[in-house]
């Protein structure tokens, strides 16, 4: 199971980082806590962030690209490899990668053998926090069955999230992936990440079609007066 | 798997309860489930039923458990014991409280009732809020849509009967090219983003016009990063190249709209005015008789193109005004392609796609209609050309005729009110002759004449007093913005305190913070409300302030009530107010306490409904004299604005059966809550587009309450109101502007869209465009610095584009003064290429003063965070006339934030990297947060 997370269509609200942050500090493991909450460094554990990078193409007007990360659920899960006592560990039957909070002695190994910076220690608990893909949400049976996703899936208001199982290639976001050219992140690590992202579509594009759009602007007159005359004719047909 | 998986409980109770309200983190009023452990707020998700949200919900919305548990709320109220500014109180009771009001109120009213100013901010409860100023009889009331967006919403009502956010919206379903314009991360945050995510998942087109390629500028598939102030050149140079190659919807613009009405072409007191029947009733030629008809006659074919020649006068229609205006070459996109910063080829592709869109992928549904003149249609025709626009062009003094031009655009393309364009919700459309016009006329110990704000028609609705000076503080209707709908919240403390029109006694406020980011000259308005006349007393003599939080404002106010969060009260989102429906229905909604509060706060409009009954006021009180209402639920199940129709309109009747128009039913609250805490009533299918001319839509609304009668009317491409001040201006009529007005009003109240450049008096040397915009996460939202969204948006450098960085020799981390003609600023610069290259921007309202909003002193938002608010006076610098000309649109009166223009100069890192203009700290009322947080309320 994992998410595919549209970045054409990611406007950078940071939704889903809220409501990650209120799900997860309410319900799986310790609570999500902030330090210096109210002053100079405000510090807190968040599961999912979102960056926003500056992208400046060879030509043309420079773009901003809203990037929501989060725990990939990697196959080969290099935090899980490395965790010295077990806490760490990707789940058997559906792929998600979850700290056992019990077991966890806060070493901090495993955040540093991610490559993606998907983990994050809560200063206040001492364990390792992660994107749990909310797995006290999408079995939950206390829950309506529509509201079996992720809390981020859930609220994203622009509908960029997609939540499923990209094991199954008929599945509504393996067919979402193979439509719109899904990519892993940072494939070269090899760790073989399950959340694809959707790439933005090709930028500022609208003056290539003048061709195409030049012969709906033809004047139907040079003059206002041969523009009513124009006009005279146009009305006599509706 | 070497290890033991360990077992996990995959579902966990959720929560005792889910109690469903209505969102208050900004202005869209999604619906929310609060779901509730041991009595307290666990986890706020958004509502799926709901008509606004559907089930999404933004940072702000989710963060809303950080806003009720925030350590900036007010506890009590408080009494002011140290000089204004000081921020020491005296926490006191209720009874003190409004004791201290009642005893500063009631002798106003009883001999000088406009000596109260009542301006209530962000209020979602302006009917209500107006109505107890009403009875009050001060004409001095407004919110803050003066100073936010009045051009939008009063250029959209004048051209259509409608704007955007609460008027109206996309047909995001079907529309499959959508133009955005200007700031636009704000009104309304959730619905914009759900439609453009529609929009993205079937391929459609965005295109986003902005200075700044921020937020849905950033995923729009063309940016288009304009000159601040310049939307309205571009616009019309859009719809020069529309009419000049004939792609505009000509079936559409001789039905719906004004285009063929005859207009008055001989010079003198009628030139311009509409030729009308014995009824009033503007005439068009009958392209089947040829003879001048009433426009909503059975049959008839309204011509575009004839002229009328009557008593040796010809009349023309406003077609041809239109063509002789727009077909010129000043808009021609070679000409208006440098002001704007857009290359010309580019304006013409825009309009080659939108003319594309519009005509060649245009459809049909299979829909029956029926319009006002009696024909009936067998499709509605669809345009799939949809736009938005908020306060990025409203922001300008050029703004008003900015949103006519964005709206007749749109009109032209026959895109307003089909299928797949611009819909629509109830209760608009709605013409400006459906709306009132202003009152003004006190009577000490009675209530006002009537509603404050409306709709002037002509100079006959201005508020002057019988010396024509102005009736209202704010100068609202008067010469100098005769439209300004919204009133002018922002020159409401620069006037009292130069007793220009006249002095007040007492200013009451409500969810404003104008000691700080939601006023133009910051420094200034803190000496105002802090200066003393030669007999020591405050300039301003008495100031109340209602906020739920420890605002900068509340150091600055004598008496504070304060209010509770969202969570703790009940509110109305009403039909007679600022409604959430969407365009397929109606809808309203309520807030009702899924909390009680655990400090002595009572909700506002509770606390005006005590301050009623202890003044007496009369639509508050049975003839008995006992009072109608003990708080705010009672007043919005019981009172009745006319017979049959209240604050709520469902579950009405006794049996809670009845829509709109019914009886009080008593358990009305409780069918909401039932409800999930809203109403929706769906529209009729035949009656979902063409609403204005839709004879089963006016059937429709006059059955909820919406109309009292159908009103049919055609969309005002040419607005006759503007002209009957242009008349006054060139001497014509009894009540005529002062001279010094004179040619303002004739140039810039053109009765058709036009364009001009804002007033420049003072900006020489000052060539830098400055803006701000409000980061999604913080959008509208007031009220504490909250805890998970001030680690997303705690710092605001200013952004500066890359040639100006170049240019000034700045990288990021470096400072710059930066200065306009009225103050300077010294602030943390970082480096932006997405941006208009001559234009520097912020995010607004990050910056907090020291003191307030329980922040440790040292919190960044103090030190390095800082306001444009600055560098903005509320007054053009002066022309030496000994006038006090305000820095606002010139016929709404909007506050022209965004015509600012700076320099900017590299600057040494001030002492203790601290942003400048440094303030002294205020004391808090309420003690600063506690450092660590670990909000878990369940076991």
């Amino acid at each position: 199971m994992g998410l595919v997370i549209d970045l054409d269509t990611c406007v950078g609200c940071h939704a889903c980082v809220i409501s990650c942050k209120g799900w997860n500090t309410e319900n799986y493991g310790a609570p999500l806590s902030d330090q210096d909450a109210y002053g100079a460094d405000p510090s807190g554990t968040f599961l999912n962030r979102v960056h926003s990078y500056e992208v400046q193409p060879a030509e043309g007007a420079a773009q901003l690209i809203h990037f929501p990360k989060s725990c990939l659920h990697c196959e080969d899960a290099p935090c899980v490899t490395v965790c010295p006592t077990g806490a760490s560990y990707k789940r058997v039957e559906d792929g998600i990668v979850l700290v056992n909070e019990s077991d966890c002695i806060g070493c901090g190994l495993c955040a540093w053998a991610c490559p993606y910076g998907a983990r994050e220690l809560d200063a206040a608990e001492g364990v390792m926090k992660k994107c749990t893909l909310c797995v006290d949400r999408i079995y939950n049976d206390n829950l309506p069955e529509e509201d079996r996703v992720p809390a981020c899936v859930r609220t994203c208001p622009a509908g960029a999230r997609h939540f499923g199982d990209l094991g199954d290639p008929d599945s509504e976001v393996s067919q979402l992936v193979a439509e719109r050219g899904g990519m892993d992140l940072m494939p070269e690590m090899g760790t073989k990440p399950v959340n694809k992202y959707l790439p933005p579509r090709p930028k500022d594009t609208v003056e290539d079609q003048i061709d195409i759009l030049a012969p709906l602007l033809a004047p139907v007159a040079d003059e206002p007066k041969g523009f009513l005359g124009w006009l005279d004719k146009a009305l006599e047909k509706l | 798997m070497t290890h033991q998986q360990p077992i996990l409980d995959t579902s966990p109770k959720v929560s005792d309860e889910v109690r469903k309200t209505t969102c208050y983190m900004c202005a869209c009023r999604c619906g929310i489930n609060v779901h509730m452990k041991d009595g307290k707020v666990a986890y706020i998700e958004g509502n799926r039923d709901h008509p606004v949200n559907k089930g999404v919900l933004c940072a702000k919305g989710s963060a809303g458990i950080m806003q009720v548990n925030a350590p900036s709320r007010l506890r009590a109220p408080l009494k002011r014991v140290g000089p204004r500014g000081s921020g020491e109180f005296e926490e006191i009771s209720w009874d003190e409280a409004l004791d201290i009001a009642v005893g500063w109120l009631k002798p106003l009213r009883e001999d000088n009732p406009e000596k109260l100013a009542f301006f209530t901010g962000r209020d979602q409860s302006q009917s209500f809020t107006s109505f107890w100023a009403q009875n009050f009889g001060t004409c001095n009331y407004a919110a803050h849509g003066g100073f936010c967006s009045v051009n939008m919403a009063a250029g959209g009502i004048y051209t259509m009967g409608g704007a955007f956010w609460e008027f109206g919206q996309p047909d995001w379903d079907r529309t499959k090219l959508f133009m955005l314009f200007g700031v636009a991360e704000d009104h309304d945050s959730n619905p914009i983003k759900m439609g453009i995510g529609k929009i993205k998942a079937r391929g459609a087109r965005v295109i986003g016009v902005n200075p700044i390629r921020t937020g849905y500028n950033a995923v729009a598939d063309d940016w288009v990063g304009i000159t601040p102030g310049t939307d309205g050149l571009f616009i019309l140079s859009l719809i020069h190249v529309l009419m000049k190659a004939g792609r505009i919807d000509l079936d559409y613009l001789s039905r719906y709209t004004n285009a063929p009405v005859l207009m008055n072409a001989a010079e003198g007191p009628e030139k311009g005015l509409f030729l009308r029947d014995a009824d009033g009733k503007p005439l068009v030629i009958d392209r089947v008789t040829g003879q001048p008809t009433a426009f909503d006659k059975p049959g008839v074919r309204p011509d575009l193109t004839a002229t009328y020649e009557m008593d040796g006068i010809t009349h023309r229609p406003v077609f041809h005004l239109m063509a002789e205006k727009y077909l010129s070459d000043e808009y021609a996109p070679e000409a208006v392609a440098e002001e704007c910063g857009i290359p010309a080829s580019r304006i013409r592709a825009i309009a080659g796609e939108l003319a594309r869109v519009a005509f060649d992928e245009a459809f049909e549904l299979d829909q029956e209609w029926t319009d006002f003149r009696g024909e009936k249609h067998s499709k509605m025709i669809g345009r799939p050309v949809a736009m938005h626009a908020m306060r990025g062009v409203s922001a300008h003094a050029n703004g008003f005729q900015t949103c006519r031009a964005l709206h007749v655009l749109q009109i032209l393309l026959g895109t307003v009110e089909v299928p797949g364009g611009f819909r629509f919700k109830p209760p608009y459309p709605k013409p400006v002759e459906a709306h009132p016009t202003p009152h003004c006329k006190v009577t000490p110990n009675s209530p006002l004449d009537g509603p404050h704000l409306g709709f002037v028609r002509g100079p006959e609705d201005l508020a002057l007093k019988a010396d024509g000076s102005p009736a209202r503080i704010d100068k609202a209707f008067t010469w100098e913005n005769p439209m300004s709908s919204h009133g002018l919240m922002h020159m409401v403390i620069s006037n009292a305190h130069a007793g220009d029109p006249y002095k007040i006694d007492t200013l009451f406020m409500y969810m404003a913070n104008m000691s700080w980011n939601s006023t133009m000259n910051t420094k200034g308005v803190i000496e105002m409300l802090t200066d003393k006349d030669d007999n020591g007393d405050y300039v301003i003599p008495r100031i109340i302030y209602s906020d739920a939080y420890s605002s900068e404002m509340v150091a600055y106010a004598d008496l504070i009530l304060p209010d509770t969060t969202y969570l703790e009260r009940h509110d109305c989102i009403s039909l007679l107010d600022r409604p959430i429906c969407e365009a397929d229905g109606a809808a309203d909604a309520i807030r009702w306490p899924v909390i009680e509060p655990d400090r002595d706060v009572r909700g506002f409009q509770t606390v005006l409904i005590q301050l009623a009954n202890k003044l007496g006021l009369p639509g508050f009180t049975d003839e008995d004299g006992s009072a109608k209402y003990t708080d705010y639920a009672d007043y919005m199940v019981n009172h009745q604005r006319k017979p049959g129709i209240g604050p709520l309109a469902g579950f009405r009747g006794a049996d809670g059966s009845q829509v709109g128009r019914g009886d009080v039913n008593p358990n009305q609250l409780d069918r909401y809550i039932e409800n999930g805490g809203f109403y929706l009533e769906h529209i009729p299918d035949e009656a979902l587009f063409y609403k204005p001319w839709n004879a089963a839509y006016q059937d429709w609304a006059v059955g909820m309450g919406l109309y009292d009668s159908p009103q049919p009317y055609l969309f005002q491409l040419y607005s006759e109101p503007m002209r009957k001040f242009q008349l006054a201006a060139e001497g014509h009529g009894d009540r005529q502007p002062p001279d010094h007005l004179r040619g303002r009003i004739t140039e810039t109240m053109d009765p058709l869209p036009i364009w001009y450049e804002t007033d420049q008096t003072g900006n020489e040397g000052f060539t830098v465009n400055a803006l701000t915009q409000r980061p999604m996460a913080m959008y509208h939202s007031w009220g504490t610095q909250n805890a998970w969204l001030r680690q997303l948006h705690g710092r605001n450098p200013l952004y500066v584009p890359t040639k100006l960085m170049c240019e000034h020799g700045l990288k990021d981390g470096d400072w710059a003064k930066v200065s306009s003609p009225h103050g300077e600023i010294t602030v943390p610069v970082m480096e932006m290429a997405a941006l208009n290259d001559n234009t520097v921007w912020t995010w607004n309202a990050i910056g907090k003063r020291k003191g307030a909003w329980a922040l440790q002193p040292d919190a960044p938002e103090a030190t390095k965070g800082f306001l444009l608010n600055h560098l903005i006076h509320e007054l053009l610098p002066p022309k030496g006339d000994g006038l006090r000309w305000a820095n606002s649109d010139p016929i709404t009166g909007q506050a022209a934030w965004f015509d600012l223009k700076v320099k900017i100069e590299k600057a040494e890192a001030p002492a203790d990297a601290q942003s400048q203009p440094e303030f002294p700290s205020i004391k808090s009322p309420v003690g600063t947060g506690p450092k660590d947080l670990a909000w878990k309320v369940g076991k």
